[in-house]
């Protein structure tokens, strides 16, 4: 890429909201999944007794068989959460910094 | 011959013959298993004659032309991750300690959301054929593609080493052939499949195999459902009558803090630096692609996890206690009820509970094809290294011809086949169970701060890359020595130098820090160019201006 292009592409305002709007909200589904993550083993790690609660009185099942499921589909709904915004908004900005990059 | 062995042997013939006597003498051949085997070899080896046909250039071979969608890429990627050793291991870590092996599977899922958020598109924006190209694109290539390769081609063979073994046991256990046969048997396929058919094949193979795998554990999971009118409470009220209530609960496999930060990064960061699974994002036409990969492969795996929980829990339903599985020998020295074949055949006898001769074949023979497409995978991505990076990049400086660099790959995916053989057969009784921790704890510390940092921090240097780089893997590799998994269990000493299994907070931390330091005081002209190359790197990363494309066929 040539000097004179990069600066281009550096200045223009599709690229700057492309780039704050993306990270920030990569970094805010990253921080999200570490949180939910982290808080479950580390929940564990300190007192593993509150995810052996049972569900109610009585029950087998304990607080940790939903807890542990909601994990896992939180990964593939922030997955999901991603890939609508980004396939929609972020390339739709991506199609219009390429087209400029190479009309002008 | 070893006594336990001879278990294993004895037990495989109870499944072709459901009689314990004559079994344990001879190894009868599981007809339906290799049967169903042979169909898959067949079908296998008949893609691979047809992308034979369509990989006559190095991209073809590499990354399949680039012409794979998300949702193949996306299932195949869950092909490569869903190991037999993740089949059979969590089932029967779910089986064993039950709640644990949930724990154990969430962590193995949680890092491809942070692929997709930090990495995907922008390897895909890029790289060509390997994450050296996207390590080492500001950088110094000698160097960065040095250690690259060298950090791919240690987590490879380590993983092929633990693939290798595991096939070997698995198939004398389930098909009664000799365990030097299987290794053989297994690492000549994997040849044959990656030298003729390329990317192109290993991708068919590794889509087929998921979609038996999903299918096959979707039925055992129904089967096992079906029987408790589909309710949880009870399945678990069952199985805890079983066993004992403590398998609703966590146990033991997460105890302290540290190493419950430890594991996860290992697997979050490790995932996010596996050279097989990085590669994968190169036969995607472009970003987009590459970000429906990961949804749908995210979807797939935490899928199969809840399956595999559920399969657990059924085996200590339907498999645990039953006489059938009783290992009646091990019982007399050991007591309890130990099962034919140890804990990791739980989901198989499973199999066998739920769906009799035939539908335990077909599981045999799907366990059997994933350690195949696993294998593929993982010696392309070896076999990359040594001829995109090492051969093309170091010793030809770049100035190699494609078909002479694929000529190469195919030399060294025969060579990694014959390694991956050898190993096999001189590691087979060997407490191998720490050699997957330490590939992702190399992943972890090496490839993925390298890769990561080189895509985000416009201050790193070759020099910094490169010191802190090796700082991790030094630290992982000895940390992993020196702790219990190899201290211990493996040399047999009595108490270990580092106390965690898990190194990677420590060894991750190292590299991080190593890294930063080590750029931040360079100040070599060089040190100058590579930081002000960063801005184009940088437009190309998040536009994917300049990427390489799709080839058409």
């Amino acid at each position: 890429m040539k000097q004179e292009m990069v600066d281009r592409i550096k200045n223009d305002p599709d690229f700057i909201q492309l780039v704050s709007v993306r990270s920030k909200f990569a970094w805010t589904l990253t921080i999200v999944m570490l949180v939910i993550y982290f808080g479950f083993v580390l929940t564990i790690a300190f007192d593993p007794s509150i995810l052996g609660t049972p569900l109610s009185e009585g029950s087998v099942t304990t607080v940790g068989i939903p807890v542990g499921v909601a994990v896992i589909i939180s990964a593939f709904l922030l997955t999901g959460i991603y890939v609508r915004r980004a396939n929609g908004e972020f390339d739709e900005l991506t199609r219009r910094i390429k087209a400029k990059a190479k009309g002008e | 011959m070893k006594p336990i062995l001879f278990l294993l042997l004895g037990s495989a013939g109870i499944f072709a013959s459901e009689a314990l006597s004559g079994a344990v003498e001879k190894q009868p051949l599981n007809m339906s298993a290799i049967i169903m085997f042979l169909i898959f070899v067949g079908a296998t080896l008949g893609i691979t004659y047809w992308a034979a046909k369509r990989t006559k250039t190095a991209k073809d071979f590499y990354t399949a032309g680039g012409g794979i969608t998300g949702f193949q890429n996306g299932m195949a990627i869950a092909g490569d991750y869903m190991s037999a050793a993740s089949f059979l291991g969590i089932s029967a870590l779910v089986y064993g300690k039950g709640y644990d092996g949930l724990i154990y599977s969430i962590g193995f899922l949680v890092g491809w959301p942070i692929i997709l958020f930090m990495v995907a598109e922008q390897l895909r924006n890029l790289g060509k054929y390997t994450f050296a190209d996207v390590a080492s694109y500001r950088l110094r290539q000698t160097p960065i593609r040095t250690l690259a390769a060298f950090g791919s081609i240690t987590t490879v063979i380590l993983y092929l080493i633990a693939q290798m073994v595991g096939a070997g046991k698995l198939i004398q256990l389930l098909f009664g052939l000799d365990y030097e046969i299987a290794v053989v048997l297994v690492g000549v396929l994997m040849i044959l499949y990656v030298t003729f058919g390329g990317m192109l094949a290993t991708t068919w193979v590794q889509i087929i195999k998921a979609f038996l795998l999903l299918s096959g554990a979707t039925f055992m999971a129904i089967a096992v459902m079906a029987h408790y009118n589909f309710n949880f409470e009870s399945l678990f009220a069952t199985a805890v009558q079983m066993k004992d209530v403590s398998i609703m609960a966590p146990g033991k496999l997460v105890s302290d803090p540290i190493s419950a930060i430890s594991l996860g990064i290992a697997l979050m960061f490790g995932t996010a630096g596996l050279p097989h699974i990085l590669m994968r994002f190169f036969t995607v036409s472009d970003a987009k692609e590459a970000r429906k990969s990961v949804f749908y492969a995210t979807g797939f795996i935490g899928y199969f996890y809840i399956l595999t929980f559920i399969i657990g829990f059924g085996a200590i339903v339907m498999v645990f206690q039953n006489p059938q599985y009783l290992d009646l020998a091990k019982q007399a020295v050991d007591g309890g009820s130990p099962i034919l074949g140890g804990d990791n055949m739980a989901a198989i006898h499973l199999s066998h509970a739920v769906g009799g001769d035939f539908f335990l074949g077909f599981i045999s023979a799907v366990a059997f094809a994933t350690i195949l497409a696993v294998v593929s995978g993982l010696t392309l991505a070896g076999a990359s290294a040594i001829s995109h990076d090492l051969y093309a990049s170091v010793i030809r400086k770049g100035k190699a011809d494609g078909l002479m660099e694929m000529k190469v790959s195919k030399i060294a995916t025969v060579i990694l086949g014959i390694i991956a053989i050898y190993l096999g057969i001189a590691f087979e009784e060997q407490n191998i169970a720490f050699m997957v921790g330490l590939a992702f704890a190399i992943a972890a510390s090496a490839n993925f701060p390298i890769l990561f940092l080189s895509m985000y921090w416009s201050k790193l240097t070759t020099r910094g890359a490169l010191l802190g780089g090796s700082l991790g893997l030094l630290t992982a590799a000895v940390l992993v020595v020196l702790g219990p998994t190899v201290w211990v269990d493996f040399l047999g000493n009595a108490e270990a130098i580092f106390p965690y299994k898990y190194p990677a907070l420590f060894s991750v931390s190292a590299a991080f820090i190593g890294i930063w330091f080590f750029s931040i005081t360079d100040n070599s002209d060089m040190a100058a160019r590579e930081r002000e190359a960063f801005e184009a790197q940088y437009i190309r990363a998040q536009t994917g201006i300049g990427a390489e494309g799709a080839v058409e066929h």
